[in-house]
């Protein structure tokens, strides 16, 4: 495949994929009220990358361990009910980042690149990376079209959900593990600290021209598609970093669709 | 109705400990297939968490709950708002839990007169509409117990009396069990067939038919409403003191509200 030599058309072909990968989730993100869980999972991704170096096992291995710990250990604080969840969160995303650093730090022979990490290489993309990608990607989607139904249901109400014989409780796990796998897929491209905007500006815009809560994941995809492709030309042309310039794509589409006649009158 | 029946669902002594306090204690509640059970009380008498411990929402920490195997319930929660960011209609509500056809969802949402709003979002419906939605919701699979907690908030009088005999109706059509919470202490469906009143234990229980036949309360909601609403009328003679004990009319105080077995005085 010469297409793929090129380190542009990598980069297209890795950032789409993860748009189409996120665009659902991050419209569970939006509507279960979870983008400050979203933020902390991606901050605790350093900590992931460091054990990773430290222990010299796959990054994408250690970054999605320690998402899926630190969502494990949120849910159990949240059941002792001492502080409430907003708090949780900001220790736990802060720590877990602080924690990342310093042991970066400790690891002297390490030269990491953390400005990458934080704001993502899309540029430096690899033929493994797109494979991890769309991979992982179609593993994602399966689980998560699996259980749309439960987990719909318990987004609207647990207590629903729960009586209907549902288990939401099971959706919750299912689902965190599931953006625990987004995360540690999407570091590479848009970084730890821009994760949780490509998770949530798309939904919002597709939040107005929905009909349904299935069109609104499907539009979110496809407006994170145009975001990355319109965010990677901006990089390309103005010589922009091309994580952020994905964001600010995506922002300008959010502020474009506030202009538009919406769906319905909301 | 058949009183050999198995309990649907059954609290013997049920105890809800939280922060500090029993929310409940000492509950006893059973229903049957075909009866309608309405709980009473003041604000924070426990009868939500009554309701939650009868269908597993909330764990007991004393007594026992049981239901019957495989019970299937339909339920309409005290709060209930979806988030403005979800794009859901009042057709895609319904087939949230399960897939019903078109002809069902239609057939359900006519009986609660909410037909032409199918398509509409959830959103967008006023709070009585919001609840005749979820108590289609609740019919809709046909359960075996309908579990209401203050189904006919936010609805009007005269949509409160019709919503009242809509669920006596489908009671009486498929024999289901029926647990309703009323939003008013002395307010009951007619077709009732035990009134509890809770005040973090049963205070007292009896039927409201007594109540029901007498004239006045008819004169006073108009007949049509009088079919479907009863007035359960009780007077509390004793009081709850923080630490638990009951302080009763005659000054003395002791540690049940029951002091010599016999409760409240019932208006006939």
């Amino acid at each position: 495949m010469i297409m793929l030599d090129d380190f542009f058309t990598r980069a297209l072909i890795a950032g789409v994929g993860l748009a189409l990968i996120v665009g659902p989730l991050g419209c569970f993100v939006v509507w279960r009220r979870m983008a400050y869980f979203g933020d902390t999972m991606a901050h605790s991704a350093l900590l992931g990358v460091a054990l990773s170096f430290l222990f010299d096992i796959s990054m994408t291995l250690g970054v999605f361990g320690i998402a899926a710990l630190v969502s494990l250990l949120l849910v159990f604080l949240q059941k002792k009910k001492t502080l409430p969840t907003d708090a949780l969160l900001g220790i736990l995303s802060h720590s877990t980042l602080a924690i990342g650093l310093v042991l970066v730090a400790f690891m002297a022979w390490l030269r990491l690149d953390l400005m990458g990490y934080l704001f993502g290489d899309i540029l430096a993309v690899s033929k493994g990376d797109i494979a991890l990608i769309y991979g992982g990607g179609c593993v994602i989607l399966a689980i998560l079209g699996l259980t749309w139904r439960p987990l719909l249901a318990a987004s609207v109400s647990e207590e629903l959900a729960e009586v209907e014989g549902l288990n939401p409780q099971r959706s919750k796990l299912i689902f965190m593990l599931l953006m625990a796998g987004v995360v540690a897929i999407a570091i590479k491209i848009v970084g730890i600290l821009l994760v949780t905007s490509l998770l949530i500006i798309p939904a919002a815009t597709a939040r107005r021209f929905a009909p349904s809560p299935e069109m609104m994941a499907l539009l979110s995809s496809l407006i994170g598609g145009v975001a990355v492709v319109g965010g990677l030309f901006l990089s390309l042309y103005y010589d922009t970093p091309s994580g952020p310039s994905v964001v600010v794509a995506a922002m300008l589409l959010f502020v474009l669709s506030l202009s538009m006649p919406s769906q319905r009158g909301s | 109705m058949n009183t050999q029946q198995q309990d649907l669902i059954a609290l013997t002594g049920a105890g809800v400990y939280r922060q500090g306090r029993w929310l409940i204690r000492n509950v006893d509640l059973h229903v049957k297939p075909g009866e309608i059970v309405t709980l009473i009380g003041p604000n924070g008498s426990g009868k939500s968490t009554t309701v939650k411990c009868a269908i597993g929402l909330e764990k007991v920490d004393e007594g026992r709950a049981l239901r019957k195997s495989d019970l299937s319930i339909g339920y309409v929660p005290q709060k209930f708002s979806v988030d403005a960011t979800l794009p859901l209609t009042v057709r895609r509500l319904m087939t949230l839990g399960a897939h019903y056809s078109t002809a069902q969802i239609e057939d359900a949402l006519g009986q609660v007169g909410l037909s032409g709003r199918t398509d509409d979002l959830v959103q967008h419906l006023s709070g009585g509409e919001l609840q005749r939605a979820l108590l289609a919701r609740a019919f809709i699979g046909k359960p075996d117990l309908l579990v209401l907690d203050e189904p006919v908030q936010g609805v009007d009088y005269a949509g409160e009396a019709a919503l009242y005999d809509l669920i006596g109706r489908f009671r009486d059509e498929t024999g289901c069990g029926v647990l309703l919470i009323s939003h008013d202490l002395h307010v009951v469906m007619a077709k009732t067939d035990r009134v509890l009143c809770l005040n973090g234990h049963v205070c007292c229980t009896g039927t409201p038919q007594s109540v029901m036949s007498s004239k006045q309360y008819s004169d006073l909601f108009g007949a049509r409403a009088a079919e479907s609403i009863a007035i359960y009328r009780h007077h509390h003679d004793h009081t709850h003191l923080s630490d638990g004990r009951v302080l009763h009319a005659d000054g003395s105080v002791s540690d049940h509200c029951h002091k010599e077995e016999e409760g409240h005085d019932h208006a006939r």
